[in-house]
């Protein structure tokens, strides 16, 4: 206790010294915790996955589509309770920095096999009686500021022409983590559209979701679906949910691999500048440190007080640092918009904080204290702080 | 009166680079407990060599050197602080206060390697500090307080644990004529009331008048 009383005052000996970098600690703390958030928003797809659900898609790539005829087949494979279908669109609404994920969908299962997506019922029924209707995500519609019976305007990129949605309805997420950035519309209204205006890409489909029964099965229910189709014109590729989402995750790997290195040298750059501190503080208390030797204190009592006054350094800086990471956050995913439809602090990215801020607070002690440990007596009270 | 230090043929020597130097050469000499002794002679003359010696935080290369019966020589690293905790109060040139802690909290910090309790150590303290007529100063910072009133709070840091040996390393070097001379009366009621053992280096022969016996080291030998 007496040890710590010690350490605490001298960690406020020299306010700016220690002010500086308790700054820097602070900034180093939230960069980290910013950027494993950003890791996390990356994978915040995967996450979200459900196990009971898979995704089925043409074998060639995503950018291929799927007969309207495999839905039937699909349903038939034994351990399928559900079969819907989605269809990216790719509009661009006013100008092309105005990004959100837009799906033609079947609006009758969609939503059955997505029970994470929240409608309330009214709306719902007014979705679906309005062929041209369109349900839109909770964050996106505050976003753009997008209401009930508000039209939106899309200009297709894959599907040619100015396409119109009115807002039928706005969906709520029912887990923190559930993507509220999309908007959905009926899978008729496009396919009519593309039989009339490219007849190819008519009664056809990007990926069947695949209800099942159980996550037990999702091996066995996929090779049976890509069994159905082989050596067909269109063969398929069937996978979970989040093997799916990985599978976009895995395009932008060395952007993740980039941002999570960044993410760990700044912890490293603050650690060489804690140590720098801790290492000048040392040296400049060299004859206090011979005078407690002296005295019949060992040389655990002096690596106490360095520990000690580091940690307590590490812990204001992560501590603040930690507190601020909220509301920055918050703020960067404001202004990010629907870039990154779930950015939440999650809990672990806490505790890698606290973590880091530990690591940062003992290592950057360790040489001092051991060289404070063996500073020989008689040079020691000869050294001048 | 038997010595409370016997030190017999003693010899240190430094390293500095390539050369060994001889700082010591065959020390023998006692004192007696209760002594107060001034050592004194030139710079690089020995002195704080052999006071660090007899403090127990420097360790002889040959000889003997017994305090109080111990052969401080023999004792590993721990056992010697713990030994120096025990047996030896220091009194520095420049008062080697923790500028953190109180006047008081100073004196109290040898007592944390014993078994006392807060209070105690407090109370314990606190008649330190008055007697070195600091009883008012109890709660101000070495940085509040001037050069003599410091070093009287490194005496009464020094007797804190009614140690068997004050040694002191020029300790009216950093101060006036008039807090020296309130260190040095200070000392002499330590040897004559408490009877104390005090070993005193230095410069100055006015200091040294103060001692009962005054050896002088020239190059590494007593020179009587």
């Amino acid at each position: 206790m007496e040890s710590f009383k010690l350490a605490l005052r001298n960690a406020l000996r020299h306010r700016l010294r220690t002010g500086l970098t308790v700054l820097g600690l602070v900034v180093a703390i939230l960069a980290f915790g910013l950027l494993q958030t950003v890791i996390d928003a990356w994978y915040a797809g995967a996450e979200g996955a459900s196990n009971t659900r898979l995704i089925t898609r043409n074998s060639i790539s995503l950018v291929f589509t799927l007969p309207i005829t495999y839905r039937d087949k699909i349903r038939r494979v034994p351990g399928v309770t559900g079969v819907s279908m989605a269809n990216w669109f790719g509009g661009v609404y006013i100008t092309e920095k105005n990004f959100f994920p837009q799906f033609a969908v079947d609006p009758k299962t969609y939503f059955e096999l997505y029970p994470e997506f929240l409608v309330p019922p009214e709306q719902m029924k007014e979705f679906l009686r309005d062929r041209k209707g369109a349900i839109v995500g909770r964050k996106l519609a505050r976003e753009y500021g997008f209401k009930v019976g508000d039209v939106v305007p899309l200009r297709g990129t894959i599907y040619p022409g100015t396409w119109s949605f009115v807002v039928r309805g706005i969906y709520d997420g029912a887990e923190k983590s559930t993507d509220t950035s999309q908007l959905f519309f009926h899978w008729d209204y496009l396919n009519e559209s593309a039989k009339r205006t490219m007849p190819k890409r008519g009664d056809s489909t990007g990926v069947y979701v695949v209800r099942i029964a159980s996550p037990d099965q999702a091996a066995e229910v996929a090779q049976a679906i890509d069994r159905e189709f082989r050596n067909s014109l269109a063969e398929t590729l069937t996978e979970t949910e989040k093997a799916f989402q990985l599978g976009f995750v895995a395009m932008t790997e060395a952007l993740v691999v980039a941002i999570r290195i960044v993410s760990f040298l700044v912890i490293f750059i603050i650690l060489a500048v804690m140590a720098n501190t801790m290492a000048m503080t040392a040296r400049e208390r060299t004859s206090e440190y011979a005078t407690l030797k002296a005295l019949g204190f060992g040389p655990g009592f002096l690596g106490r007080l360095i520990f000690g006054e580091s940690l307590v350094i590490a812990a204001v800086g992560g501590a603040v640092g930690i507190a601020l990471t909220f509301p920055v956050a918050n703020a960067f995913a404001a202004k990010m918009g629907t870039l990154f439809p779930v950015f939440n602090v999650s809990p672990e990215t806490i505790w890698m904080q606290v973590a880091a801020a530990i690591v940062v607070g003992c290592a950057a002690a360790i040489v001092p204290a051991v060289r404070a440990g063996r500073v020989r007596i008689a040079e020691g009270l000869r050294a001048i702080g | 009166m038997r010595p409370v230090v016997e030190i017999r043929n003693l010899a240190k020597s430094y390293r500095r680079g390539d050369q060994v130097v001889q700082v010591l050469r065959d020390i023998t000499m006692d004192i007696p407990a209760g002594d107060f002794v001034a050592l004194m002679g030139p710079s690089g003359s020995g002195k704080s060599t052999l006071l660090n010696l007899i403090a127990g935080i420097d360790t002889p290369d040959s000889g003997e050197l017994r305090v109080d019966g111990t052969d401080i020589g023999d004792l590993g690293e721990a056992d010697l602080a713990a030994w120096r905790a025990a047996n030896v109060g220091f009194i520095f040139q420049f008062y080697n206060l923790m500028p953190v802690l109180t006047a008081l909290e100073n004196v109290e910090l040898p007592l944390l390697l014993t078994g006392l309790s807060r209070s105690e150590r407090r109370e314990h303290a606190e008649a330190a500090l008055g007697m070195v007529g600091l009883g008012d100063r109890l709660e101000h910072y070495p940085s509040e307080l001037s050069g003599g009133q410091q070093q009287r709070v490194a005496i009464a840091r020094a007797i804190i644990t009614d140690p068997t040996l004050l040694v002191a390393d020029e300790p009216t070097g950093d101060l006036d004529r008039a807090s020296a001379e309130d260190v040095l009366n200070l000392m002499d009621r330590l040897n004559d009331e408490l009877g104390k053992t005090i070993i005193m280096v230095t410069h100055d022969p006015h200091s040294a008048e103060r001692a009962h016996h005054v050896k002088h080291l020239e190059k590494g030998v007593l020179a009587d």
